[in-house]
C-alpha cells in the first residue's frame, strides 16, 4: 500500500486553497440521526491518516501559581503535613462535599436568546387592529418588529392618537389592508431601550437599600420627553406621506381614523380581515 | 309547494351543494338508482362521477343528452347550450356570487361599503326632504282659505 499512501497527502497538509466542500456526514431526520456512523465516517475522511499534532502546554508552572486560588504555605510544628494552601480570597461558601453538578443536556435559553416569531400576515406597512389597551379598537400602522419581538406601531397619532408605541402580537388582529412604508425612514434610535418604562431612580435605590422614607411622594406625572415629539413628528409627516401616495388616500384616512366593532350579526371565526 | 318541472332526468343540470365540488354545476348523464345519479361536468371541472341526490340541487336547465353519454358528449352539447353564461346570467348564481363576495370583504372595504352606502343614504334623504318639501307646500295652499276664514 506505500504506493497510493505516498500519493494522498497528510490531511494536516491538505491544499487550503480547495473551496469548503459538501459535510460528507448528513442527518436522516429531524433528531439528527446520522446517515454514517463515527466508525464509518472514520474511514470515508480517511482520517487515520491525519497526525495527531501535539498542543504545546499554554501556561508555565509560573502562571498556573499565580491563577490558582490559594497560595501553598509551609508552616513549623511537626507532624503537622508541614504546609498549608491558603485561599487568597476566601470564597463565598466552603463546601466539605463535592457537589454533584447536574449534567445539563439541554442548557436553558434566556429571555435574549429567545426566537422571536412574528405571524405571517403582520409585515411591515399593515394596518393592524388593536384589541386591548388604551388605544383598544383603534387601526393603526404596523412599523417593525424589534428585537424584543413586540410590534412597534403609530397611529399615526394625527389621524387616531395612538403614538409611537409597542404592542404585542397576541392583543392584535392583523388585517389585508397594507401601506408601503419602504420610503418611510424609521428613526435609529426607536428600539427596546427607547420604550422601557423609565422608574424614578430615587425608588430604585430605595428598594434596593432598604431604608428610604416610604412617605416620600413619588415624581411627577409622565411628561412627554423632547425626543418622543420629535421622533413622532418625523415618522408621523413620512407615513401620511406614504398614506396619501397610495391607493384611496383619502378613504384609507377616514379608515384609521375609525373605530373597530364587532357589529350584531357579525361573526368573527368567519370574517376576513 | 311549487312547480313541479325539475325532473330528474338524463341531461338535467344540477347544482351541486356539498362536498369537493360545492358551487359547480353538472350534469346528469345517467340514473342510478332511486337516490343516486352519474353526473359529469367537464366543462365546470366536476369529474364524472356518481352522486347521491341529496347533495344536488335541480336548475331549470336541461340538455338534450342522450342516456350515458360520455364526457366528451357532455362537453359537446354544454358548449352547443352555452349553459355556463346561461347559468351565470340566472339571480340563483348572482345571489351565490354577491354572497362569495360579501364573506371575501376585508375590514377595509367592509369600512369602504358602509361609507359608500351612507354618502348614497345622504343623497338619497337629501332629495327625498326635498321633495317632501315642496310636496307639503303644494298641499298647504288649498287651505289658504280656511286660514283665512280662522283669522
Amino acid at each position: 500500500m506505500a504506493p497510493k499512501a505516498q500519493k494522498k497527502p497528510q490531511g494536516k497538509q491538505m491544499a487550503k486553497s480547495s473551496a469548503p466542500h459538501k459535510p460528507k456526514n448528513s442527518a436522516i431526520n429531524a433528531s439528527r440521526l446520522m446517515k454514517y456512523s463515527r466508525a464509518r465516517i472514520f474511514q470515508r475522511k480517511a482520517a487515520y491518516k491525519v497526525k495527531k499534532v501535539k498542543t504545546p502546554a499554554k501556561k508555565s508552572a509560573e502562571k498556573a501559581a499565580a491563577a490558582a486560588a490559594f497560595v501553598v504555605k509551609k508552616i513549623g510544628g511537626d507532624k503537622n503535613g508541614g504546609e498549608r494552601k491558603v485561599y487568597k480570597k476566601t470564597p463565598k461558601s466552603l463546601p466539605t462535599q463535592v457537589a454533584s453538578r447536574k449534567v445539563q443536556l439541554r442548557p436553558k435559553k434566556t429571555f435574549k436568546k429567545h426566537v422571536r416569531r412574528i405571524r405571517s400576515n403582520l409585515a411591515p406597512g399593515a394596518v393592524l387592529i388593536l384589541l386591548a389597551g388604551r388605544h383598544k379598537g383603534k387601526r393603526v400602522v404596523l412599523l417593525k418588529q424589534l428585537e424584543s419581538g413586540l410590534l412597534l406601531v403609530t397611529g399615526p397619532r394625527k389621524l387616531n392618537g395612538c403614538p409611537l408605541r409597542r404592542v404585542s402580537q397576541r392583543y392584535v388582529i392583523g388585517t389585508k389592508t397594507r401601506i408601503d412604508i419602504s420610503k418611510v425612514a424609521l428613526p435609529e434610535r426607536l428600539n427596546d431601550a427607547y420604550f422601557r418604562r423609565q422608574r424614578s431612580a430615587k425608588k430604585s435605590a430605595a428598594s434596593a437599600g432598604g431604608s428610604a422614607d416610604i412617605f416620600a411622594k413619588s415624581d411627577a406625572a409622565y411628561a412627554v420627553s423632547a425626543e418622543r415629539r420629535e421622533d413622532q413628528a418625523a415618522v408621523d409627516k413620512a407615513l401620511m406621506g406614504a398614506i396619501k401616495a397610495s391607493g384611496d388616500g383619502p378613504m384609507l384616512r377616514s379608515y384609521l381614523r375609525s373605530l373597530f366593532s364587532i357589529k350584531s350579526g357579525q361573526r368573527p371565526h368567519a370574517m376576513v380581515f | 309547494m311549487g312547480k313541479l318541472d325539475k325532473f330528474v332526468q338524463v341531461g338535467r343540470v344540477a347544482f351541486i351543494a356539498n362536498g369537493a365540488d360545492s358551487g359547480k354545476v353538472c350534469a346528469i348523464a345517467e340514473i342510478v338508482d332511486q337516490n343516486r345519479v352519474l353526473i359529469d361536468g367537464p366543462c365546470t371541472g366536476v369529474r364524472r362521477q356518481v352522486c347521491d341526490m341529496k347533495r344536488l340541487h335541480l336548475t331549470g336547465f336541461h340538455l338534450p343528452l342522450p342516456h350515458s353519454s360520455r364526457t366528451a358528449v357532455v362537453r359537446r352539447k354544454w358548449l352547443a347550450a352555452k349553459l355556463d353564461e346561461r347559468w351565470t346570467g340566472t339571480s340563483w348564481a348572482k345571489k351565490l356570487e354577491a354572497r362569495r363576495l360579501r364573506a371575501s370583504m376585508t375590514d377595509f372595504d367592509r369600512f369602504r361599503c358602509a361609507r359608500a352606502k351612507q354618502i348614497r343614504n345622504r343623497i338619497v334623504s337629501v332629495a327625498m326632504g326635498s321633495l317632501r318639501k315642496t310636496s307639503s307646500a303644494k298641499l298647504r295652499k288649498p287651505n289658504k282659505k280656511r286660514h283665512l276664514r280662522k283669522a
